[in-house]
């Protein structure tokens, strides 16, 4: 293992992240506060409670996931698309490094950053609404596998990206849609029966519903399922990226 | 001397249909500065970039050091230095870390004495805290020879080094060259201006159409498709030409002087006759003046063929 050089690209993409703190950090905080103060207080304090969770608690979950998994993914896909974009990562190609180790390197980064950010939302909400979470080393060890398996995906799609447009498409038309329908907002159960279904097959239902529970103790699907659809997830994403680079696509020429 | 890297049948056509390099068999010596002339498009860069693992070969074999490059790509690319041809470098990173993060990438720790050295070397000592959009063109061309030169490399390929650089500089890259060779060094050269791989190289290979035309020692190659074209200018009342059908020269005739452009091959030993026959013609020379074929010409017809 090159350990030099997964530590220098990481290092390398931290500090862009310190280069452009406010942009970085600053706006999901904003944005997330902002979601609290409508959803949360305004419209919240009209809503009943969600299995004896207060609504505006019940969303703190879904939320941090939201912004979390969305971070996840821009952090990864432009932290390797600007070396394919300004020809950089050509450097990369001819040094001694594996793909493992590009790949450690670029995702760790994205990891810490998304991390970060969904750990400075959770202290926010906790000061906006009340919080107890009952099991914290799951909540982390079910935040830290959503950020791995997004930023693994981000990565996929900044290698797969030819401009800037394409790699906001993903997360924008499927990412988006997916984390707001999967309950980020609400309970499944409170949906009619054909459309609890039909939810079953979002992906980030299992997500959400996991790490809800890991705050409330109940969920929408059992933990077991949740943690598998993660693993599941984060496999594939494993697997498609060894398959990328095995053929160079979109890579070497 | 022993090869430090050796190609093999090496072929690659991109995946649109361009034959970029077609069955290149070339073996570098270690230690020698050897240089590929080539017109736009011949196939420098994508023989370079295929040694050096940006590109996958379509075929064949690289052995770098007795290393194979897929399989030992750890070991060979730690050998390697590149300055490519076209400049990517990060905007907004400053010379330093730019600089440092390439001797992480080989593995190597930070090192600042050496960096500090070889920035001082490419005059850039007092820019490393810049941010690299504040350097001029010339400066980061020589950022990212820092760059390639960061993790000390036994091999160094240069493309196109000096295109865009001032002539001052040129010369303080030439003297660089002999410097990073005089420290055992092998260099792989790409250049446009012949007179630089005239100037610098041991070897030249021309590359035209993803072949290559003609490797050859420099002095070698000068010597033997070189000729000589020797002018004299003589005064005399005879009639020359039959003298110039016996020997193909050229003649222009300025009353009462003549002048006549002999061509003259090392291989050639009708040079004599040709003396003396001038002399039986009463022909008085009043001067002479001598042209070498230059490294230009040659490459012309090598490629123009
Ligand atoms: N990524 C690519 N995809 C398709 N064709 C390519 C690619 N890169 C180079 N080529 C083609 O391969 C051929 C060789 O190009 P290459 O860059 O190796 O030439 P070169 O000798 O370095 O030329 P120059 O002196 O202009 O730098 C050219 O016909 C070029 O158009
Ligand atoms: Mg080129």
């Amino acid at each position: 293992m090159n350990f030099q050089a997964i530590k220098a690209i990481y290092i390398f993409e931290m500090s862009r992240t310190i280069r452009t703190l406010i942009q970085s950090i600053a706006s999901p905080v904003i944005s997330t506060v902002l979601y609290f103060i409508v959803f949360g207080s305004a419209i919240g304090s009209r809503m009943q409670n969600i299995s004896d969770v207060s609504y505006g608690s019940f969303i703190v979950p879904g939320l941090i996931l939201l912004t979390v998994c969305l971070q996840s993914i821009s952090n990864a896909s432009f932290g390797i698309y600007f070396p394919k974009f300004l020809g950089t990562i050509n450097e990369l190609l001819s040094a001694p490094v594996s793909y493992v180790e590009v790949v450690i390197g670029y995702v760790s980064a994205a990891v810490t950053k998304s991390m970060v950010i969904g750990l400075i939302i959770l202290i926010t909400a906790s000061f906006l609404v009340d919080l107890t979470i009952e099991h914290p080393i799951w909540m982390i060890a079910i935040l830290f596998l959503s950020c791995v398996s997004f930023s693994l995906l981000g990565f996929i799609i900044g290698i797969w990206a030819r401009s800037f447009e394409q790699i906001t498409i993903v997360p924008d038309l499927i990412i988006t849609p997916l984390v707001f329908l999967g309950g980020s907002f609400y309970s499944i159960n409170l949906l009619p029966e054909f459309w609890q279904k039909v939810t079953l097959f979002n992906p980030i239902v299992y997500l959400i519903s996991g790490f809800r529970w890991s705050f409330f103790g109940n969920a929408d699907v059992s933990i077991g399922y949740s943690i598998s659809a993660i693993l599941l997830f984060t496999t594939i994403c494993i697997l498609i990226i060894w398959r990328i680079f095995w053929t160079g696509y979109r890579i070497k020429s | 001397m022993s090869n430090i890297i050796e190609i093999r049948e090496l072929n690659k056509v991109y995946r649109d249909g361009t034959i970029a390099l077609d069955n290149i068999n070339l073996d570098i010596q270690h230690g020698e500065i050897i240089s590929l002339l080539g017109p736009n498009g011949a196939g420098k860069t994508s023989l370079i970039s295929t040694i050096c693992g940006i590109t996958n070969p379509s075929s064949g074999e690289v052995f770098v050091d007795g290393y194979d490059i897929k399989k030992d790509y750890r070991k060979t690319r730690k050998l390697i230095g590149l300055v490519p041809q076209e400049i990517s470098l990060e905007p907004f990173e400053k010379v330093l870390d730019v600089i440092r993060y390439s001797r992480n990438l080989f593995g190597y720790s930070n090192d600042d004495d050496h960096i500090e050295k070889i920035l001082k070397r490419l005059m850039l000592w007092d820019k490393k805290d810049k941010r690299i959009v504040e350097l001029s063109g010339g400066m980061k061309r020589r950022v990212i020879i820092a760059k390639a030169l960061s993790h000390n490399p036994k091999i160094l390929f240069l493309d196109e080094p000096t295109a865009g650089v001032d002539v001052d500089l040129r010369i303080d890259m030439w003297k660089l060259i002999k410097k990073l060779r005089s420290d055992g060094v092998t260099i792989i050269l790409t250049t446009h201006y012949i007179e630089e791989a005239e100037e610098i190289s041991d070897r030249i290979s021309i590359i035209s159409q993803g072949k290559i035309l003609l490797t050859e020692n420099k002095n070698e190659l000068i010597e033997k498709m070189g000729q000589k074209t020797i002018t004299f200018i003589v005064e005399t009342k005879k009639n020359l030409d039959s003298l110039a059908k016996k020997f193909d020269l050229s003649i222009t005739k300025n009353n009462p002087l003549t002048m006549l452009n002999y061509n003259y091959k090392t291989t050639d030993d009708t040079f004599n006759e040709f003396l003396s026959d001038l002399n039986k013609l009463d022909c008085r020379v009043l001067n002479i003046d001598t042209k070498e074929k230059s490294l230009e010409e040659i490459f012309l017809d090598v490629v123009g063929k």
